[in-house]
């Protein structure tokens, strides 16, 4: 079976899918890609199906050496990443002809992208992903992050890569590099928005926020304007998810991503809606941000035409392979 | 029952029930049984309950099925609930109890006796959560209630038996933590090799006996 050994793996790379649905409940975080969206364009352009793992790569600096042949694709920040010194433009299918080295430098913009190898990687199931839990250490390649020296066998391709000439499988431009210059995240109000004063309310859609260093998986914290609630009580934990912001006591939010926790007890002040969330974790220490708000309707009407232009890239994909 | 149902986003909903177990398992429960499409998760937590949904759907249209769905479930008779009875087992040994001595004195008492009193309460799992199979456990003896660490630990050992502020736990894996360990339970309370990968579930009534090192040491989990 083809592998990739990863010469070089980078300060956090790890194998991602859609995450673990149906475990929140038991305390398992949903985990899987900070952008599912990606992943799942990523894992199309190489006749996977959408829910294949894929590499996580945070910041860049990784190189890894193909041993045999099959095809990939990525998705995400603005990335150098060259073939056997040819560049590969992100959102597009390659195919590895020959042992090669695919080469990722560090990221000219957004922290995060995605690389889906054709066939995904043959790792085990854990309940029900092969994600990385990084804080419960399970999932993905041994429960932690790729370290150098570290070789994934790849699953079975869904085409014959030694046959198959077809290389003009290309995401819209707009899908394949997610990072930009000012990160706007739409947000709708969150369930304690009304506790929140006037004064933080404006000021959290009307002034930006600065990442900070203290940024993960689980969230991304943000330093700006205080924001005050006008009552202090305790809440009890609620349910809370990526793209939950919340507001720690002191005053500054937290974007919440995909390895959060199940529950939490700081107030909701709104939430990224879905079709933000693949921007949200493009955010690196310094990035500016600010909120804008929409209405619930629209954030729906958003999520539901990206998953329709989703399916319709799918059948337009397998009419090609057919 | 006035029930508050608030979006979480664009894919998920609060409802928010009552602050008694009892009546928010038996919302979970209903909302399970009510099968509203395309849902992913349905998670309990202290007083309200998620719901997750997998694709776009129409919250307002969700929510109100929901209230008609608890609308029609109200005239039924609430089953009441029937916990699972556990004993969990802990060792309350100073290497294993690192803040046993900062509860003493918050309790003024002397530490076996935080041990004794431990053991004396009766608990209740009112949801999992923080990390995997973590229980959030209602019933710590009032005397016990001790505020949390103002630094947490970057690294609690997993089995430690923890109390944050009147709250009181399991750590299931090694963790960061900032709740103050009393001893630490042989069990393991997170497996992902079992097809039910937790040992407690909410609502479960808990007990702590206290055992020796030796017997922790020889514990067959």
């Amino acid at each position: 079976m083809g592998g990739v050994s990863f010469l070089r793996a980078g300060p956090l790379t790890t194998v991602q899918d859609l995450g673990r649905p149906g475990y929140r409940a038991l305390g398992v975080s949903l985990g899987g890609a900070l952008d599912s969206f990606a992943a799942q364009v990523a894992n199309l352009l190489v006749g996977n199906s959408v829910d294949a793992a894929v590499i996580e790569i945070v910041i860049g600096g990784v190189r890894l050496s193909f041993d045999d042949q099959c095809a990939l694709a990525w998705i995400g920040g603005d990335f150098p990443v060259q073939l056997a010194g040819a560049a590969v433009a992100p959102g597009r299918r390659v195919f590895v002809r020959q042992p090669a080295i695919l080469e990722i430098g560090l990221t000219r913009g957004g922290a995060r992208m995605w690389l889906a190898l054709s066939g995904g990687f043959d790792l085990p199931v854990v309940l029900g992903s092969r994600s990385t839990d990084l804080r419960s250490s399970f999932g993905g390649y041994k429960g932690r992050a790729l370290r150098d020296g570290d070789r994934l066998s790849l699953g079975q391709s869904a085409f014959d890569t030694r046959s198959d000439r077809s290389t003009n499988w290309a995401a819209p431009a707009d899908w394949a590099q997610t990072a930009t210059e000012r990160s706007i995240l739409r947000v709708v109000r969150g369930p304690e928005w009304d506790e929140f004063c006037g004064a933080a309310q404006e000021a959290f859609l009307q002034t930006s926020f600065t990442v900070s260093s203290q940024t993960d998986r689980m969230g991304t914290r943000l330093t700006g304007t205080e924001l005050q609630r006008t009552q202090g009580h305790e809440l009890p934990s609620e349910p809370v998810a990526a793209g939950t912001v919340q507001v720690a006591r002191d005053g500054q939010p937290i974007i919440l991503l995909g390895d959060c926790q199940t529950i939490g007890g700081y107030p909701k002040i709104a939430h990224v809606i879905t079709v933000d969330l693949g921007r949200a974790a493009q955010l690196q220490p310094e990035d500016r941000v600010i909120f804008a708000e929409v209405s619930q309707e629209e954030a729906t009407r958003l999520f539901a035409a990206r998953e329709k232009e989703l399916r319709f890239f799918r059948t337009a994909l397998q009419l090609r392979m057919s | 029952m006035a029930l508050e149902i608030l979006p979480l986003g664009d894919a998920a909903l609060v409802v928010r029930g009552s602050n008694s177990l009892g009546k928010n398992l038996a919302l979970a429960h209903k909302l399970k049984a009510a099968r509203l499409h395309a849902v992913q998760d349905i998670v309990p937590a202290f007083a309200s309950v998620g719901i997750f949904f997998e694709s776009p759907c129409d919250l307002a249209a969700v929510t109100a099925e929901i209230r008609a769905v608890l609308k029609r479930r109200a005239a039924q008779k609430e089953k009441p609930l029937r916990p699972r009875k556990i004993e969990i087992p802990v060792c309350y040994d100073r290497e294993f109890a690192l803040d046993l001595e900062r509860v003493a004195r918050h309790a003024r008492l002397a530490p076996n006796e935080v041990a004794k009193c431990h053991q004396s309460g009766r608990y209740h799992v009112r949801c999992l959560g923080f990390t995997p199979g973590f229980p959030y456990l209602d019933g710590l003896p009032r005397r016990l209630a001790t505020p949390r660490r103002d630094t947490p630990r970057t690294s609690v050992p997993a089995g430690s038996v923890a109390i944050g502020g009147a709250q009181s736990g399991i750590y299931p894996l090694r963790s960061p933590g900032g709740w103050n360990i009393i001893g630490r339970t042989p069990l393991r309370l997170f497996d992902v090799a079992k097809e039910r990968p937790t040992l407690l579930r909410p609502g479960d009534e808990i007990r702590f006996c206290a055992i020796s090192r030796q017997e922790f040491e020889q514990w067959e989990v």
